[in-house]
């Protein structure tokens, strides 16, 4: 694939919005457009090969001990009618440490749905560590009325000692998602996932999160800021289970603006005396107060409220 | 700089449904480059006069003139942007908003980090330690106060108003305070200040006090007139480390 077909006009676009690409990475790299690979790159220390068992999807595997690798495996799709279920499967080696950016955009300029099911199982080896960024965003034409429809799974086995940062955004445009991550953690070690969402007209999400902490000493967070809009809605059902000596802390915050409506059920559930968990909720306008201090700093009401969003969200 | 003239609010009180008069045909002048110090009893309306000077509160009758330019039909942002800056007594939080993020919105500019330095240091705060934090429930009362200080600090207005700088701010920091109010008053660049505050520091700074009783201005004068009238709370709020704490609870001003 030449290098200036893969950056062109839509293309272009949705991988800025998605993965800050605007030009072919140095690193390793696999886009993936409308059902198939696009291009690909190999990297010194990381392999990407198609599924061995002949799924649609690729396997990717980061060698023992390479330090601060970066791989960008973005997905793109412009056609309507098209329904891409992938399967993408890390296998990172012991003492690695890398930075995955993946994500998928999608712009639907017919009047048919579009979707894609992204399903990710994650391997990170002891005292790993993955960085894992995952971006979501829909666009449709203006005279268009194919939905926009993303269903990410994501499975995360950490490994002792082991760590993943997973920072997963829904940017705008996506009229339903459901959203299902599961993870076990080993003893050591540590998971961190930070969900945003943003729904706006009649786009419904759903979240379902089930973390399971089995090693001693693991320690999971789970923060989750979303935003509802106009006639949009959500559900968040995190669940946190604690079977040995181990910390947990889930926290839902949830903006709810227009007729938005939003549902969060954190849940913690502890096998063992030694597991600490905690979880909290809260949903809400933006405070008058909010709004009133950045007009005193010269912003309109409603540069305010975007800076507020805008913020609560990054 | 600043005219206000037969200034008038009342407010329906939610409980009683009872309306009240807070402000009352209040008149008030504010020259270039003066340092001003509003004080007086809980309840005086002195928060709601600094409200409608910037514009968070709509007068029922009066009328507030900003260097020559009547203001008082006049929206927040409008306000703003002629130069009038409010540091509120209770400060706003921000989930997700860091701190130099706040300081840019102020200033209205991206900010390098040496500048936001230097106004985090002139109210005692370091900057590596907070410029990346964010400006929610994780601060404690009196770090988000100065935080809310140094946005003004930042933004710079012709006319700064603060309310109760001191209220929640220990010791250490309110020396700061106290030493960077003494350096915008030594500046005399043609902006001036008014603070809200019961603290002898404070008003020892102030070209002017003005008193403030029951919605109306009862006495105004310099530093020198006044002070002897105020004497004994300057003193009794001088001698304390807290310095909201011990003062008689006549002067502890925790308005809406």
């Amino acid at each position: 694939m030449p290098k200036q077909a893969a950056f062109e006009e839509i293309d272009a676009g949705l991988l800025e919005a998605i993965a800050d690409l605007h030009a072919l990475p140095t690193n390793a790299y696999n886009i993936r457009k409308d059902g198939e690979m696009m291009v690909r790159n190999q990297g010194a220390n990381i392999d990407i090969v198609a599924q061995s068992d002949g799924k649609p999807g690729i396997e990717i595997h980061v060698k023992e001990g390479a330090k601060n690798e970066v791989c960008h495996i973005p997905v793109i799709i412009t056609k309507t009618g098209l329904t891409d279920v992938v399967y993408n499967d890390f296998y990172i080696g012991d003492d690695a440490d890398i930075t995955i950016i993946a994500g998928c955009g999608i712009h639907n300029s017919g009047n048919e749905r579009s979707q894609h099911d992204g399903i990710h199982t994650f391997h990170i080896g002891k005292n790993a560590h993955c960085k894992y960024i995952e971006k979501h965003y829909g666009e449709t034409d203006p005279d268009a009325s194919g939905e926009v429809v993303l269903n990410p799974q994501s499975v995360f086995y950490l490994s002792e000692g082991a760590s993943c940062e997973a920072e997963m955004v829904q940017l705008r445009g996506v009229d339903s998602t459901i959203r299902d991550t599961d993870a076990e953690l080993a003893e050591n070690a540590k998971l961190v996932i930070e969900e945003r969402l943003l729904t706006q007209g009649n786009q419904k999400a759903t979240s379902n999160l089930k973390i399971t902490m089995n090693g001693k000493n693991s320690r999971v967070e789970v923060i989750s800021r979303t935003v509802a809009q106009d006639n949009s809605s959500q559900s968040f059902v995190p669940l946190v289970t604690g079977n040995c000596k181990c910390r947990g802390h889930v926290q839902c915050d949830s903006i709810i603006m227009d007729n938005g409506r939003v549902k969060a059920v954190p849940a913690i559930e502890a096998a063992s005396p030694d597991a600490t968990l905690l979880h909290e909720a809260a949903i809400g306008k933006i405070a008058g107060e909010q709004i009133i201090k950045l007009m005193t700093l010269g912003l309109t009401e409603e540069e305010a409220e975007k800076q507020i969003l805008d913020d609560f969200l990054s | 700089m600043l005219e206000v003239e037969n200034l008038c609010f009342s407010a329906k009180n939610k409980q009683t449904g009872k309306t009240s008069d807070i402000i009352k045909d209040l008149n008030l002048t504010v020259d270039d480059e003066r340092f001003i110090v509003i004080t007086g009893p809980n309840g005086s309306g002195k928060s709601t006069l600094a409200k409608l000077i910037m514009g968070v509160e709509k007068p029922t009758s009066g009328k507030i003139v900003f260097n020559g330019e009547d203001i008082t039909d006049m929206g927040i942002a409008e306000r703003a942007k002629l130069g009038v800056g409010y540091g509120f007594q209770q400060p706003a939080r921000f989930k997700g908003m860091k701190v130099r993020r706040l300081l840019q919105i102020a200033a209205g500019t991206d900010l390098p980090n040496s500048e936001c330095n230097t106004y985090l240091t002139k109210v005692g705060l370091c900057s590596a330690d907070y410029l990346n934090r964010e400006v929610d429930k994780s601060l404690s009362g009196g770090e988000v106060k100065r935080i809310e200080i140094a946005s003004i600090l930042a933004r710079n207005p012709k006319l700064a108003i603060y309310d109760e700088p001191e209220a929640g701010i220990d010791l250490w920091s309110f020396e700061k305070l106290t030493d960077t109010f003494r350096e915008i008053n030594d500046a005399r660049d043609g902006r001036s200040i008014i603070i809200i505050s019961h603290q002898e520091r404070i008003i020892n700074l102030a070209d002017e006090i003005i008193l403030l009783e029951d919605g109306t201005v009862t006495d105004h004068g310099t530093r020198d007139e006044m002070l002897p009238k105020l004497g004994f709370m300057g003193r009794m709020a001088a001698d304390n480390v807290n310095c909201s704490m011990k003062v008689p609870e006549f002067y502890i001003e925790e308005e809406a």
